[in-house]
């Protein structure tokens, strides 16, 4: 069901990221006072935005988890989760070195966004944990999906609050999009906004596409008696569709 | 079934916690120990004798979250593992009592250990005189207590029944508690400056407040999805 499209979604993601790139290095101009360095501001940007888009789309994935106990809604706020992580990673791995470049530290603690992003990486490292540390499947996707909601609701809160200490030194990037950006900047950051949205949902239906053909593998094996149907399975802290067998 | 007035069930239940923790006295000395173990630890570790302004209001509040998660992860533990938990839901009372009770009873620890860690505090550590600070002291205590029992009532239901519960609860309250920390270190700096008490910035007590309520209504809309087996 996820792999219906994949292909050509796949294809535009791939020409798009290209597309990206090329504006990136070749079209874009330099910044007058940053240089080159300022080119990973296309690539930094919008990943924390898709990563904290991820994050809330997880935590709306889990209210859906909540209201309809489909475990299936479980699943997509698990991958959600999964791949804004990694999303994360890349954000504060590309912020520290754009730190580094602009203001000569690894690290600024006077920079809100930064930190709030660090603050929001650190809770949604538990999520993994937590759902490996619960046995039973069903109550593992009803505490996860709860953890899910209150770390997203913790998102925007973390941002507004972190914002409040008093010194800060980050560009304010949506207001200067339109202020202060010049014309080719701005439409290579949009292009570059639109690929990694398109690199985050063919992610996402990659990872479900591969989590339902294991289950339906799973499900074809047990018909033909090769699985024990009571074989106890392994812990773990992804969520797996037996429950609904091939029903996806 | 006549269900029984909301009020007075979590009276009933805030009654039976505290009667567990004097019977046992699980939580409360261990909190109060912990906490001026850790004056002391920070004293060797910053070698300083007298701590104000900014040092000293971090130093009280780390203190005092990090005894708060001693409290956190112990109190939903008897309903977990002797049978609390499904004696509450054969009784008609509406889940959120119970969330209720254990917020009454963790900002109650919180108060009871304040009474120790502040005399404490102010005793080994503190530069500027407990009867400067003290009457503005009051608010952040009052907000900073109600936000970690929000939070730690949530949290810690969400942990009690993991395999590894004495991590989990921690590593999932504390960024939670970083913006409470926040606005109460902001909140507390000033009154401990040295020689005179500085002005507070009213931004911190309202966005405490603004969190500790929105956090209050998440966890009253979550609480009832962890009690369901």
């Amino acid at each position: 069901m996820y792999s219906k499209g994949l292909r050509p979604l796949s294809l535009i993601t791939a020409v798009s990221v290209a597309l990206t790139l090329a504006g990136v290095f070749y079209w874009a101009p330099n910044d007058a006072y940053l240089g080159f360095l300022q080119k990973i501001f296309y690539l930094h940007v919008p990943l924390a935005i898709i990563t904290l888009g991820g994050f809330i789309a997880g935590g709306l994935m889990a209210v859906a988890h909540l209201r309809t106990r489909d475990p299936r809604w479980d699943m997509r706020s698990y991958v959600a989760i999964h791949i804004s992580l990694i999303f994360g990673v890349c954000v504060l791995i590309s912020g520290s070195i754009w730190a580094r470049g602009a203001w000569g530290h690894w690290w600024v603690w006077q920079e809100p966004t930064l930190v709030s992003f660090l603050l929001i990486m650190l809770l949604y490292a538990t999520y993994q944990p937590l759902r490996f540390a619960i046995d039973d499947p069903e109550r593992q996707a009803r505490y996860a999906s709860v953890f899910a909601v209150t770390a997203g609701v913790f998102v925007p809160i973390c941002f507004a609050i972190v914002r409040l200490s008093p010194a800060y030194v980050h560009p304010r990037t949506l207001d200067n999009i339109s202020g202060n950006l010049p014309g080719r900047m701005q439409v290579v950051f949009y292009l570059a906004l639109i690929s990694t949205t398109l690199l985050w949902i063919t992610l996402w239906r990659f990872e479900m596409t591969a989590k339902h053909v294991a289950a339906q593998i799973r499900h074809l094996r047990r018909l033909l008696g090769e699985e024990a149907d009571d074989a106890p399975s392994r812990r773990s802290a992804a969520p797996s569709l037996t429950q609904v067998g091939s029903a996806g | 079934m006549n269900r029984p007035h909301s009020t007075s069930v979590v009276l009933a239940l805030v009654r039976a916690q505290l009667r567990l923790e004097l019977r046992t006295f699980e939580s409360l000395p261990a909190m109060c120990l912990f906490s001026v173990t850790s004056l002391v630890l920070f004293h060797f570790g910053l070698n300083r004798d007298q701590l104000s302004g900014d040092l000293a209001s971090g130093v009280l509040w780390v203190t005092l979250l990090f005894a708060a998660l001693l409290a956190i992860n112990r109190i939903y533990v008897a309903d977990a593992e002797q049978g609390g938990f499904d004696a509450f839901l054969m009784s008609p009372a509406s889940r959120s009592t119970l969330l209720c009770a254990k917020l009454v009873v963790l900002l109650a620890y919180m108060a009871l250990v304040e009474l120790v860690v502040v005399p404490a505090f102010a005793l080994l550590l503190l530069e500027p005189s407990l009867s400067q600070a003290l009457p503005g002291l009051l608010g952040p205590l009052a907000l900073g207590d109600l936000g970690v029992a929000v939070i730690g009532a949530l949290v810690g239901a969400l942990a009690v029944r993991t395999h590894a519960r004495d991590l989990l609860g921690p590593l999932m309250s504390l960024p939670l508690l970083v913006p409470v920390l926040l606005c109460v270190a902001g909140w507390t700096a000033p009154l401990f400056d040295y020689p005179h008490a500085g002005a507070v910035a009213a931004r911190w007590p309202l966005v405490l407040a603004l969190y500790d309520a929105l956090f209050g209504l998440i966890a009253f809309a979550l609480f009832d999805f962890l009690l369901e087996d």
